[in-house]
């Protein structure tokens, strides 16, 4: 019988919510949460012998101690095949799954296969590394994702032929395959094909897709910082505590301005986080933590910077799309212009 | 948001923790944070030592907006 480990996160193990996103890495013989899903598809013959859990903040902040630690739990341990998530959009847990992945396909020659949205940044970073298959946005489609990944999964162990990442379901790793037609064309007709079907404005198919990469110039950099003003943007969900804009908490949509004209610092009970990817606790009970207002005054006082532009922006970064995001800021941009406003920074959580 | 703020022309540093996820979505100046919860604070420190901090990274991220730089860079805090 062949066998296979699972790796989740702190959510899906059954740890805890974002309290418990430090979690650091543990083994856990036989099934947790998802693996029993995997458990049910792989059916007899393949068994599911441990689950591994980890932390997402733990992965991200501490990747190589969580790499080795996970690599440590494998190295006694016989198996056959790693799935990792699925993780929907969740972008912390896809690149979890990614770092994880690689690291163990690297050092135990085993396939691994993961799952993600689209949208998920986990995807761009390790799709040449791995099997990661178009999972959907949220864990409503566990059941779905999980048997894509567990199809694939049992093929490769069975030696079956392999069709291409587009008949398979998954995101193509840039790997190109020699196949051989069947009938028989010439690649010389074929480009005759495409181009009579260019010319007269039909569609067709490119037998080499270039993926489009989406690189932004570099903006000319500040030349006088001591007259310059600076804004400060930011992804961690820092609002008025009211939170007036009723901006969302995850896959937000809508943006707000905050007044910080006269302030020195953001005071708890005034401003907080609304922002449900992480424990609010300490920005909470300090909100300069993510808005660095205190220390941009300082640096206004001391003249290192011209002024500080009069509003944050701000609204929340988790399961928000990158097509969301982008229409977000270039509805703020505009005000920006307007200010004058010389640079950005802006805080990511 | 990063990349669109930069399309306008205006210069842009993203601090954050996740230093491959900003470089795979293409932020130009990034400088990194302590952690996700609290990207410029830690509370196993003293608010003194926390203001230090914080009063450093941004410090850093102001002067990587007057670096004139020719690739994606991630400035050293």
């Amino acid at each position: 019988m062949k066998k296979a480990i699972v790796y989740i996160n702190q959510f899906f193990g059954q740890i805890g919510g974002e309290d418990k996103a430090d979690f650091e890495p543990v083994i856990r013989e036989g099934l947790v949460g998802p693996a029993i899903e995997y458990q049910n598809q792989l059916g007899d013959e393949v068994k599911v012998t441990h689950t591994i859990i980890c932390g997402d903040n733990f992965m991200g902040s501490h990747t190589e101690e969580a790499i080795n630690t996970i690599l440590g739990f494998l190295e006694d341990k016989e198996f056959d095949i790693f799935f990792a998530g699925p993780a929907f959009r969740a972008g912390r847990y896809g690149t979890a799954c990614g770092h994880i992945g690689k690291a163990v396909k690297e050092k135990f020659n085993v396939p691994v296969i993961t799952s993600m949205n689209d949208e998920n940044p986990g995807v761009e970073m390790f799709r040449r590394d791995l099997y990661i298959f178009k999972g959907g946005a949220s864990a409503a489609s566990m059941k779905k994702d999980i048997k894509k990944m567990v199809d694939f999964g049992k093929k490769i162990l069975k030696g079956e032929e392999l069709l291409s990442a587009e008949e398979e379901g998954y995101f193509g790793r840039g790997i190109r395959k020699q196949v051989w037609l069947d009938p028989p064309v010439t690649a010389a007709d074929r480009v005759m094909d495409m181009l009579l079907k260019k010319l007269k404005g039909e569609p067709f198919k490119t037998e080499l897709p270039i993926p489009p990469q989406d690189k932004v110039l570099i903006a000319p950099p500040i030349k006088d910082l001591s007259k310059a003003t600076i804004a400060i943007v930011t992804s961690g969900g820092i609002v008025p505590v009211d939170n007036p804009d009723r901006i969302q908490s995850a896959s937000a949509t809508r943006w707000g301005r905050y007044d910080i004209s006269g302030l020195d610092r953001l005071e708890k009970g005034v401003f907080k986080t609304i922002h449900a990817g992480f424990d609010p606790a300490v920005a909470n009970e300090d909100p300069n933590v993510i808005v660095p207002l205190d220390a941009m005054r300082a640096f206004e006082r001391e003249g290192k910077i011209g002024k500080l532009h009069e509003y944050f922006y701000s609204t929340v970064g988790t399961g928000t799309t990158q097509g969301e995001a982008a229409r977000m800021a270039k509805e703020m941009i505009p005000y920006l212009k307007e200010a004058n406003v010389d640079g950005v920074i802006l805080i990511s959580t | 948001m990063v990349k669109e703020i930069e399309r306008a022309g205006i210069p842009v540093v993203q601090m954050c923790n996740l230093i491959p996820v900003a470089k795979s979505v293409g932020s130009n100046r990034i400088v990194p944070t302590i952690s996700i919860p609290y990207p410029l604070g830690d509370p196993t420190k003293t608010k003194e030592e926390q203001w230090k901090i914080r009063y450093h990274r941004v410090k850093v991220a102001l002067d990587a907006l007057t670096a004139d730089i020719k690739e994606q860079t991630v400035f050293e805090v």
